[in-house]
């Protein structure tokens, strides 16, 4: 009971295994690393000393001008103490949903559609609008998105012109919904990212598999369950890893968009990175927090990668 | 759990115990003992920037609206040609930016040798806490700036060495132009309501009464930037705690905490308005430029906000058609409101041509700088000699607040002074108490929790 075998790992990844399975093999390839050295180098100079930096950094009380005093793990405490900074982690954990969940599933669902028809005239055009969210810039679209969500904006224009006038308010404006309504905006601009995906996956699912699934007597949502879903793992998996990342780390966003308002109402871990290390002088506090956000998020996608299926599935 | 893998923990443990330590051995900026070197404070000053040989001065600063850009390009040509052998070279960046950079390139080997820097502990005070700024005394003593200045906006710039105590000790730097925050109003709209324009607080709440009773919006107010609401309620807070009662807390002193009843009065009265619909509805969603507009295209009466709009209203609408006013807290007493001065230009610790900068600060804000400054519609620091904008103009009133306020010392300090952090707590709380989520004492503990905090770690 003890001699738990590893979780199938030999299985799973023979390479990794053989590897370990001979301590006594001596013979490193050499040469192999000389041609990695370039991207080694580059590597480590511009990621690997300045996450060494940050990390080091978040150990001290610094105001980022003059002598910093060693401050142990306390920055890290004050994260848990700081009621305001735990719940910037919440918000960005809500948003992941937002910018996560909803695009996927209505991608998928979009998707599962249009393998309904035989060909698409103008896929092309059709993806590039699609795509267009993530080409234009995060600040043209918060701003636009503000007008929209605005008092007098076309939000409330649209609502008051269909009789719902006591629904309308300052969406951005309001403690109950400007993190939903930020959270909409990375909805919009996420769903674009997955479709593309997901059709360029569709797209290498063997047409012979719908057809036998038609033969078979399968339904629409038989075929997407047994066809489609299991075909676009690999591009779930991708999604999700892109939107998670994009989720956790925004920024631009909500600093457009709220200032982290109304309170703290949408305020997100990168926005007390940037207002402690720039504006009210905690760069260790800010360096700290990076560091929680960063391990997250590595967190989080090791998680997703789990997901994914192993190469020799595909 | 097997012995390999103990192994590889043993080792890890080691490598991490061994980073952290490596770590520790240096921390990140400048050792605590040196600094940026001690800043030059005494020594002979040269005032003929002429006799410098050929010098290029870099000067960073904020002057990026219309009104100051313009005199800061004018004063520089001009400095230019009084010394031609004096090069400026001017990068000017916006409020915000200027505040995230001007730290790195403080910092930095090669520093500019002006900058304008943000009076109080997270700016100014963090700069001279670093050694990064000289002091300009001996400079003020040659060009008599402390006979030029009203006290109070000295000590504004004022510092002790180690930047831990603010408004004595040292001088780094003087300001070029006048702050002061008050009540906007449109004369047309009053007229029709048939208001006289109010001067007191009780005033100025039957005003705003009357206002929604006649069906029209008070107070055009946007505060989705989140730093409006600073002014709408240091204004009202002024008039409710009254002055001595505000510098007590914004500076710390006299055991004044905002708990008491001056702040927490101030957050009921302005709770009241929301309540009665006296400011823009779902203002925490529109920002202020959209607050500005609405005032200006006639959407409101009043509007609360600083000198500083002055220049984008006359843009918009006719100068003569603005009126401004700074209340008094009752009937025959004096204005009070909350104001000061634009952002200092200060010499930093490494320029090399110190005596050329405080000579070209000096032309910045002699009397003839003051007359450039008027000029462009900005309000200068020090009113030049015979200087008169066109009568029943904003920029008229404005010089005019500007001079009961400043000359009967009604100039009180901006809240966010109060701690590195305070900005960011007030505005947050602000949102808060404003839309109901918090009370005022709620808001009034979480002022001074933040307050507290500061004044332990000092």
């Amino acid at each position: 009971m003890v001699a738990i075998t590893p979780r199938s790992t030999a299985r799973k990844r023979p390479a990794a295994a053989s590897r370990e399975r001979a301590p006594g093999r001596r013979r490193i390839q050499w040469t192999g690393y000389l041609y990695a050295l370039p991207a080694l180098t580059v590597l480590a100079l511009f990621l690997l000393v300045p996450l060494g930096q940050l990390v080091q950094i978040s150990l001290f009380k610094w105001d980022g001008l003059s002598a910093s005093t060693w401050a142990g793990i306390s920055n890290y405490t004050g994260i848990l103490e700081d009621p305001a900074l735990v719940s910037s982690f919440a918000h960005a954990f809500v948003l992941v949903l937002f910018y996560s969940a909803i695009p996927i599933s209505l991608a998928l669902l979009l998707a599962a559609v249009t393998t309904r028809t035989a060909r698409l005239r103008g896929v092309s055009v059709f993806r590039t609008i699609l795509f267009l969210p993530q080409v234009v810039a995060t600040v043209v679209i918060a701003t636009a998105w503000t007008a929209v969500y605005a008092p007098d904006g076309v939000l409330n224009g649209l609502l008051e012109a269909v009789g719902l006038q006591q629904v309308t308010r300052a969406w951005l404006g309001d403690f109950s919904t400007a993190l939903p309504a930020v959270g909409l905006i990375g909805s919009w601009l996420e769903t674009g990212l997955c479709l593309v995906l997901f059709l360029a996956g569709i797209g290498q699912i063997p047409r012979e598999l719908y057809e036998a699934a038609k033969v078979d007597g399968a339904g629409a949502v038989r075929e997407f369950f047994a066809v489609t879903l299991p075909g676009l793992r690999g591009q779930i998996a991708v999604a999700l890893t892109l939107t998670v990342i994009a989720a956790l780390r925004t920024f631009d966003l909500v600093y457009v968009a709220t200032h982290g308002g109304p309170g703290n109402a949408t305020s997100v871990p990168a926005i007390e990175v940037y207002n402690r290390a720039f504006n009210t002088g905690q760069v260790g506090s800010a360096c700290a927090i990076a560091v929680v956000l960063t391990l997250v998020i590595l967190a989080l996608t090791y998680g997703i990668t789990r997901l994914q299926p192993e190469e020799e599935d595909t | 759990m097997s012995e390999r893998t103990w192994h590889r923990r043993i080792t890890g443990a080691a490598l991490a115990t061994a980073c952290l330590a490596a770590v520790a051995a240096c921390a990140p900026g400048p050792s605590a003992a040196g600094g940026a070197g001690a800043p030059k404070t005494a020594g002979p000053v040269s005032t003929d920037p002429a006799a410098d040989g050929k010098v290029t001065l870099t000067e960073w600063d904020q002057n990026t609206d219309p009104g100051v850009n313009a005199s800061t390009e004018k004063l520089n040509a001009a400095f230019m040609a009084k010394y031609p052998n004096v090069k400026i070279k001017r990068v000017s960046r916006a409020f915000n930016d200027l505040k995230t950079t001007l730290k790195l390139a403080l910092s930095s080997n090669n520093p500019p040798d002006v900058v304008q820097a943000n009076q109080g502990y997270p700016d100014m005070g963090a700069f001279v806490k670093a050694g990064l700024l000289q002091p300009v005394d001996r400079y003020a003593q040659a060009y008599g700036w402390p006979s030029s200045y009203p006290q109070q906006l000295l000590s504004l710039n004022k510092f002790t060495a180690d930047g831990r105590t603010w408004k004595t000790g040292n001088l780094y730097g003087v300001s070029q132009t006048g702050e002061i925050v008050g009540v906007y109003y449109n004369k047309d709209k009053l007229k029709q309501l048939g208001i006289a324009v109010p001067t007191t607080l009780s005033q100025f709440e039957t005003a705003l009464q009357q206002a929604k009773a006649a069906g029209d919006l008070p107070i055009s107010f946007g505060n989705s930037n989140k730093s409006p609401a600073i002014q709408l309620f240091g204004v009202v807070q002024a008039l409710t705690a009254g002055k001595q009662e505000v510098r007590n807390l914004v500076f710390s002193q006299g055991g004044a905490k905002w708990t008491d009843s001056g702040p927490v009065q101030t957050a009921g009265t302005l709770q009241d308005w929301v309540k009665k619909g006296y400011l823009s509805p779902g203002f925490d969603g529109q920002s202020s430029d959209q607050a500005v507009a609405a005032f200006a295209q006639g959407k409101s009466v009043f509007m609360v906000d600083g000198s500083w709009q002055a220049a984008a209203l006359a843009e918009k609408m006719d100068p003569k058609s603005v009126g401004f006013i700074a209340l008094a807290p009752s009937g025959g007493a004096s204005p009070v409101t909350q104001g000061g001065e634009g952002l200092a230009w200060a010499i930093t610790s490494k320029s090399k041509h110190a005596d050329v900068a405080a000579a070209y600060i000096n032309f910045l804000v002699n009397d003839n700088g003051m007359k450039f400054v008027a000029a462009q519609g900005n309000l200068p620091a020090i009113v030049p000699g015979a200087y008169q904008p066109p009568a029943g103009t904003i920029y008229a009133d404005l010089l005019a607040q500007w001079k009961a306020v400043s000359g009967q010392d009604g100039l009180l300090p901006y809240l966010d002074y109060t701690t590195p952090t305070f900005y960011d707590t007030l505005t947050a709380a602000l949102q808060e108490m404003l839309a109901g989520q918090q009370s005022p004492q709620k808001f009034g503990e979480t002022l001074q929790n933040d307050d507290s905090a500061f004044q332990k770690s000092r």
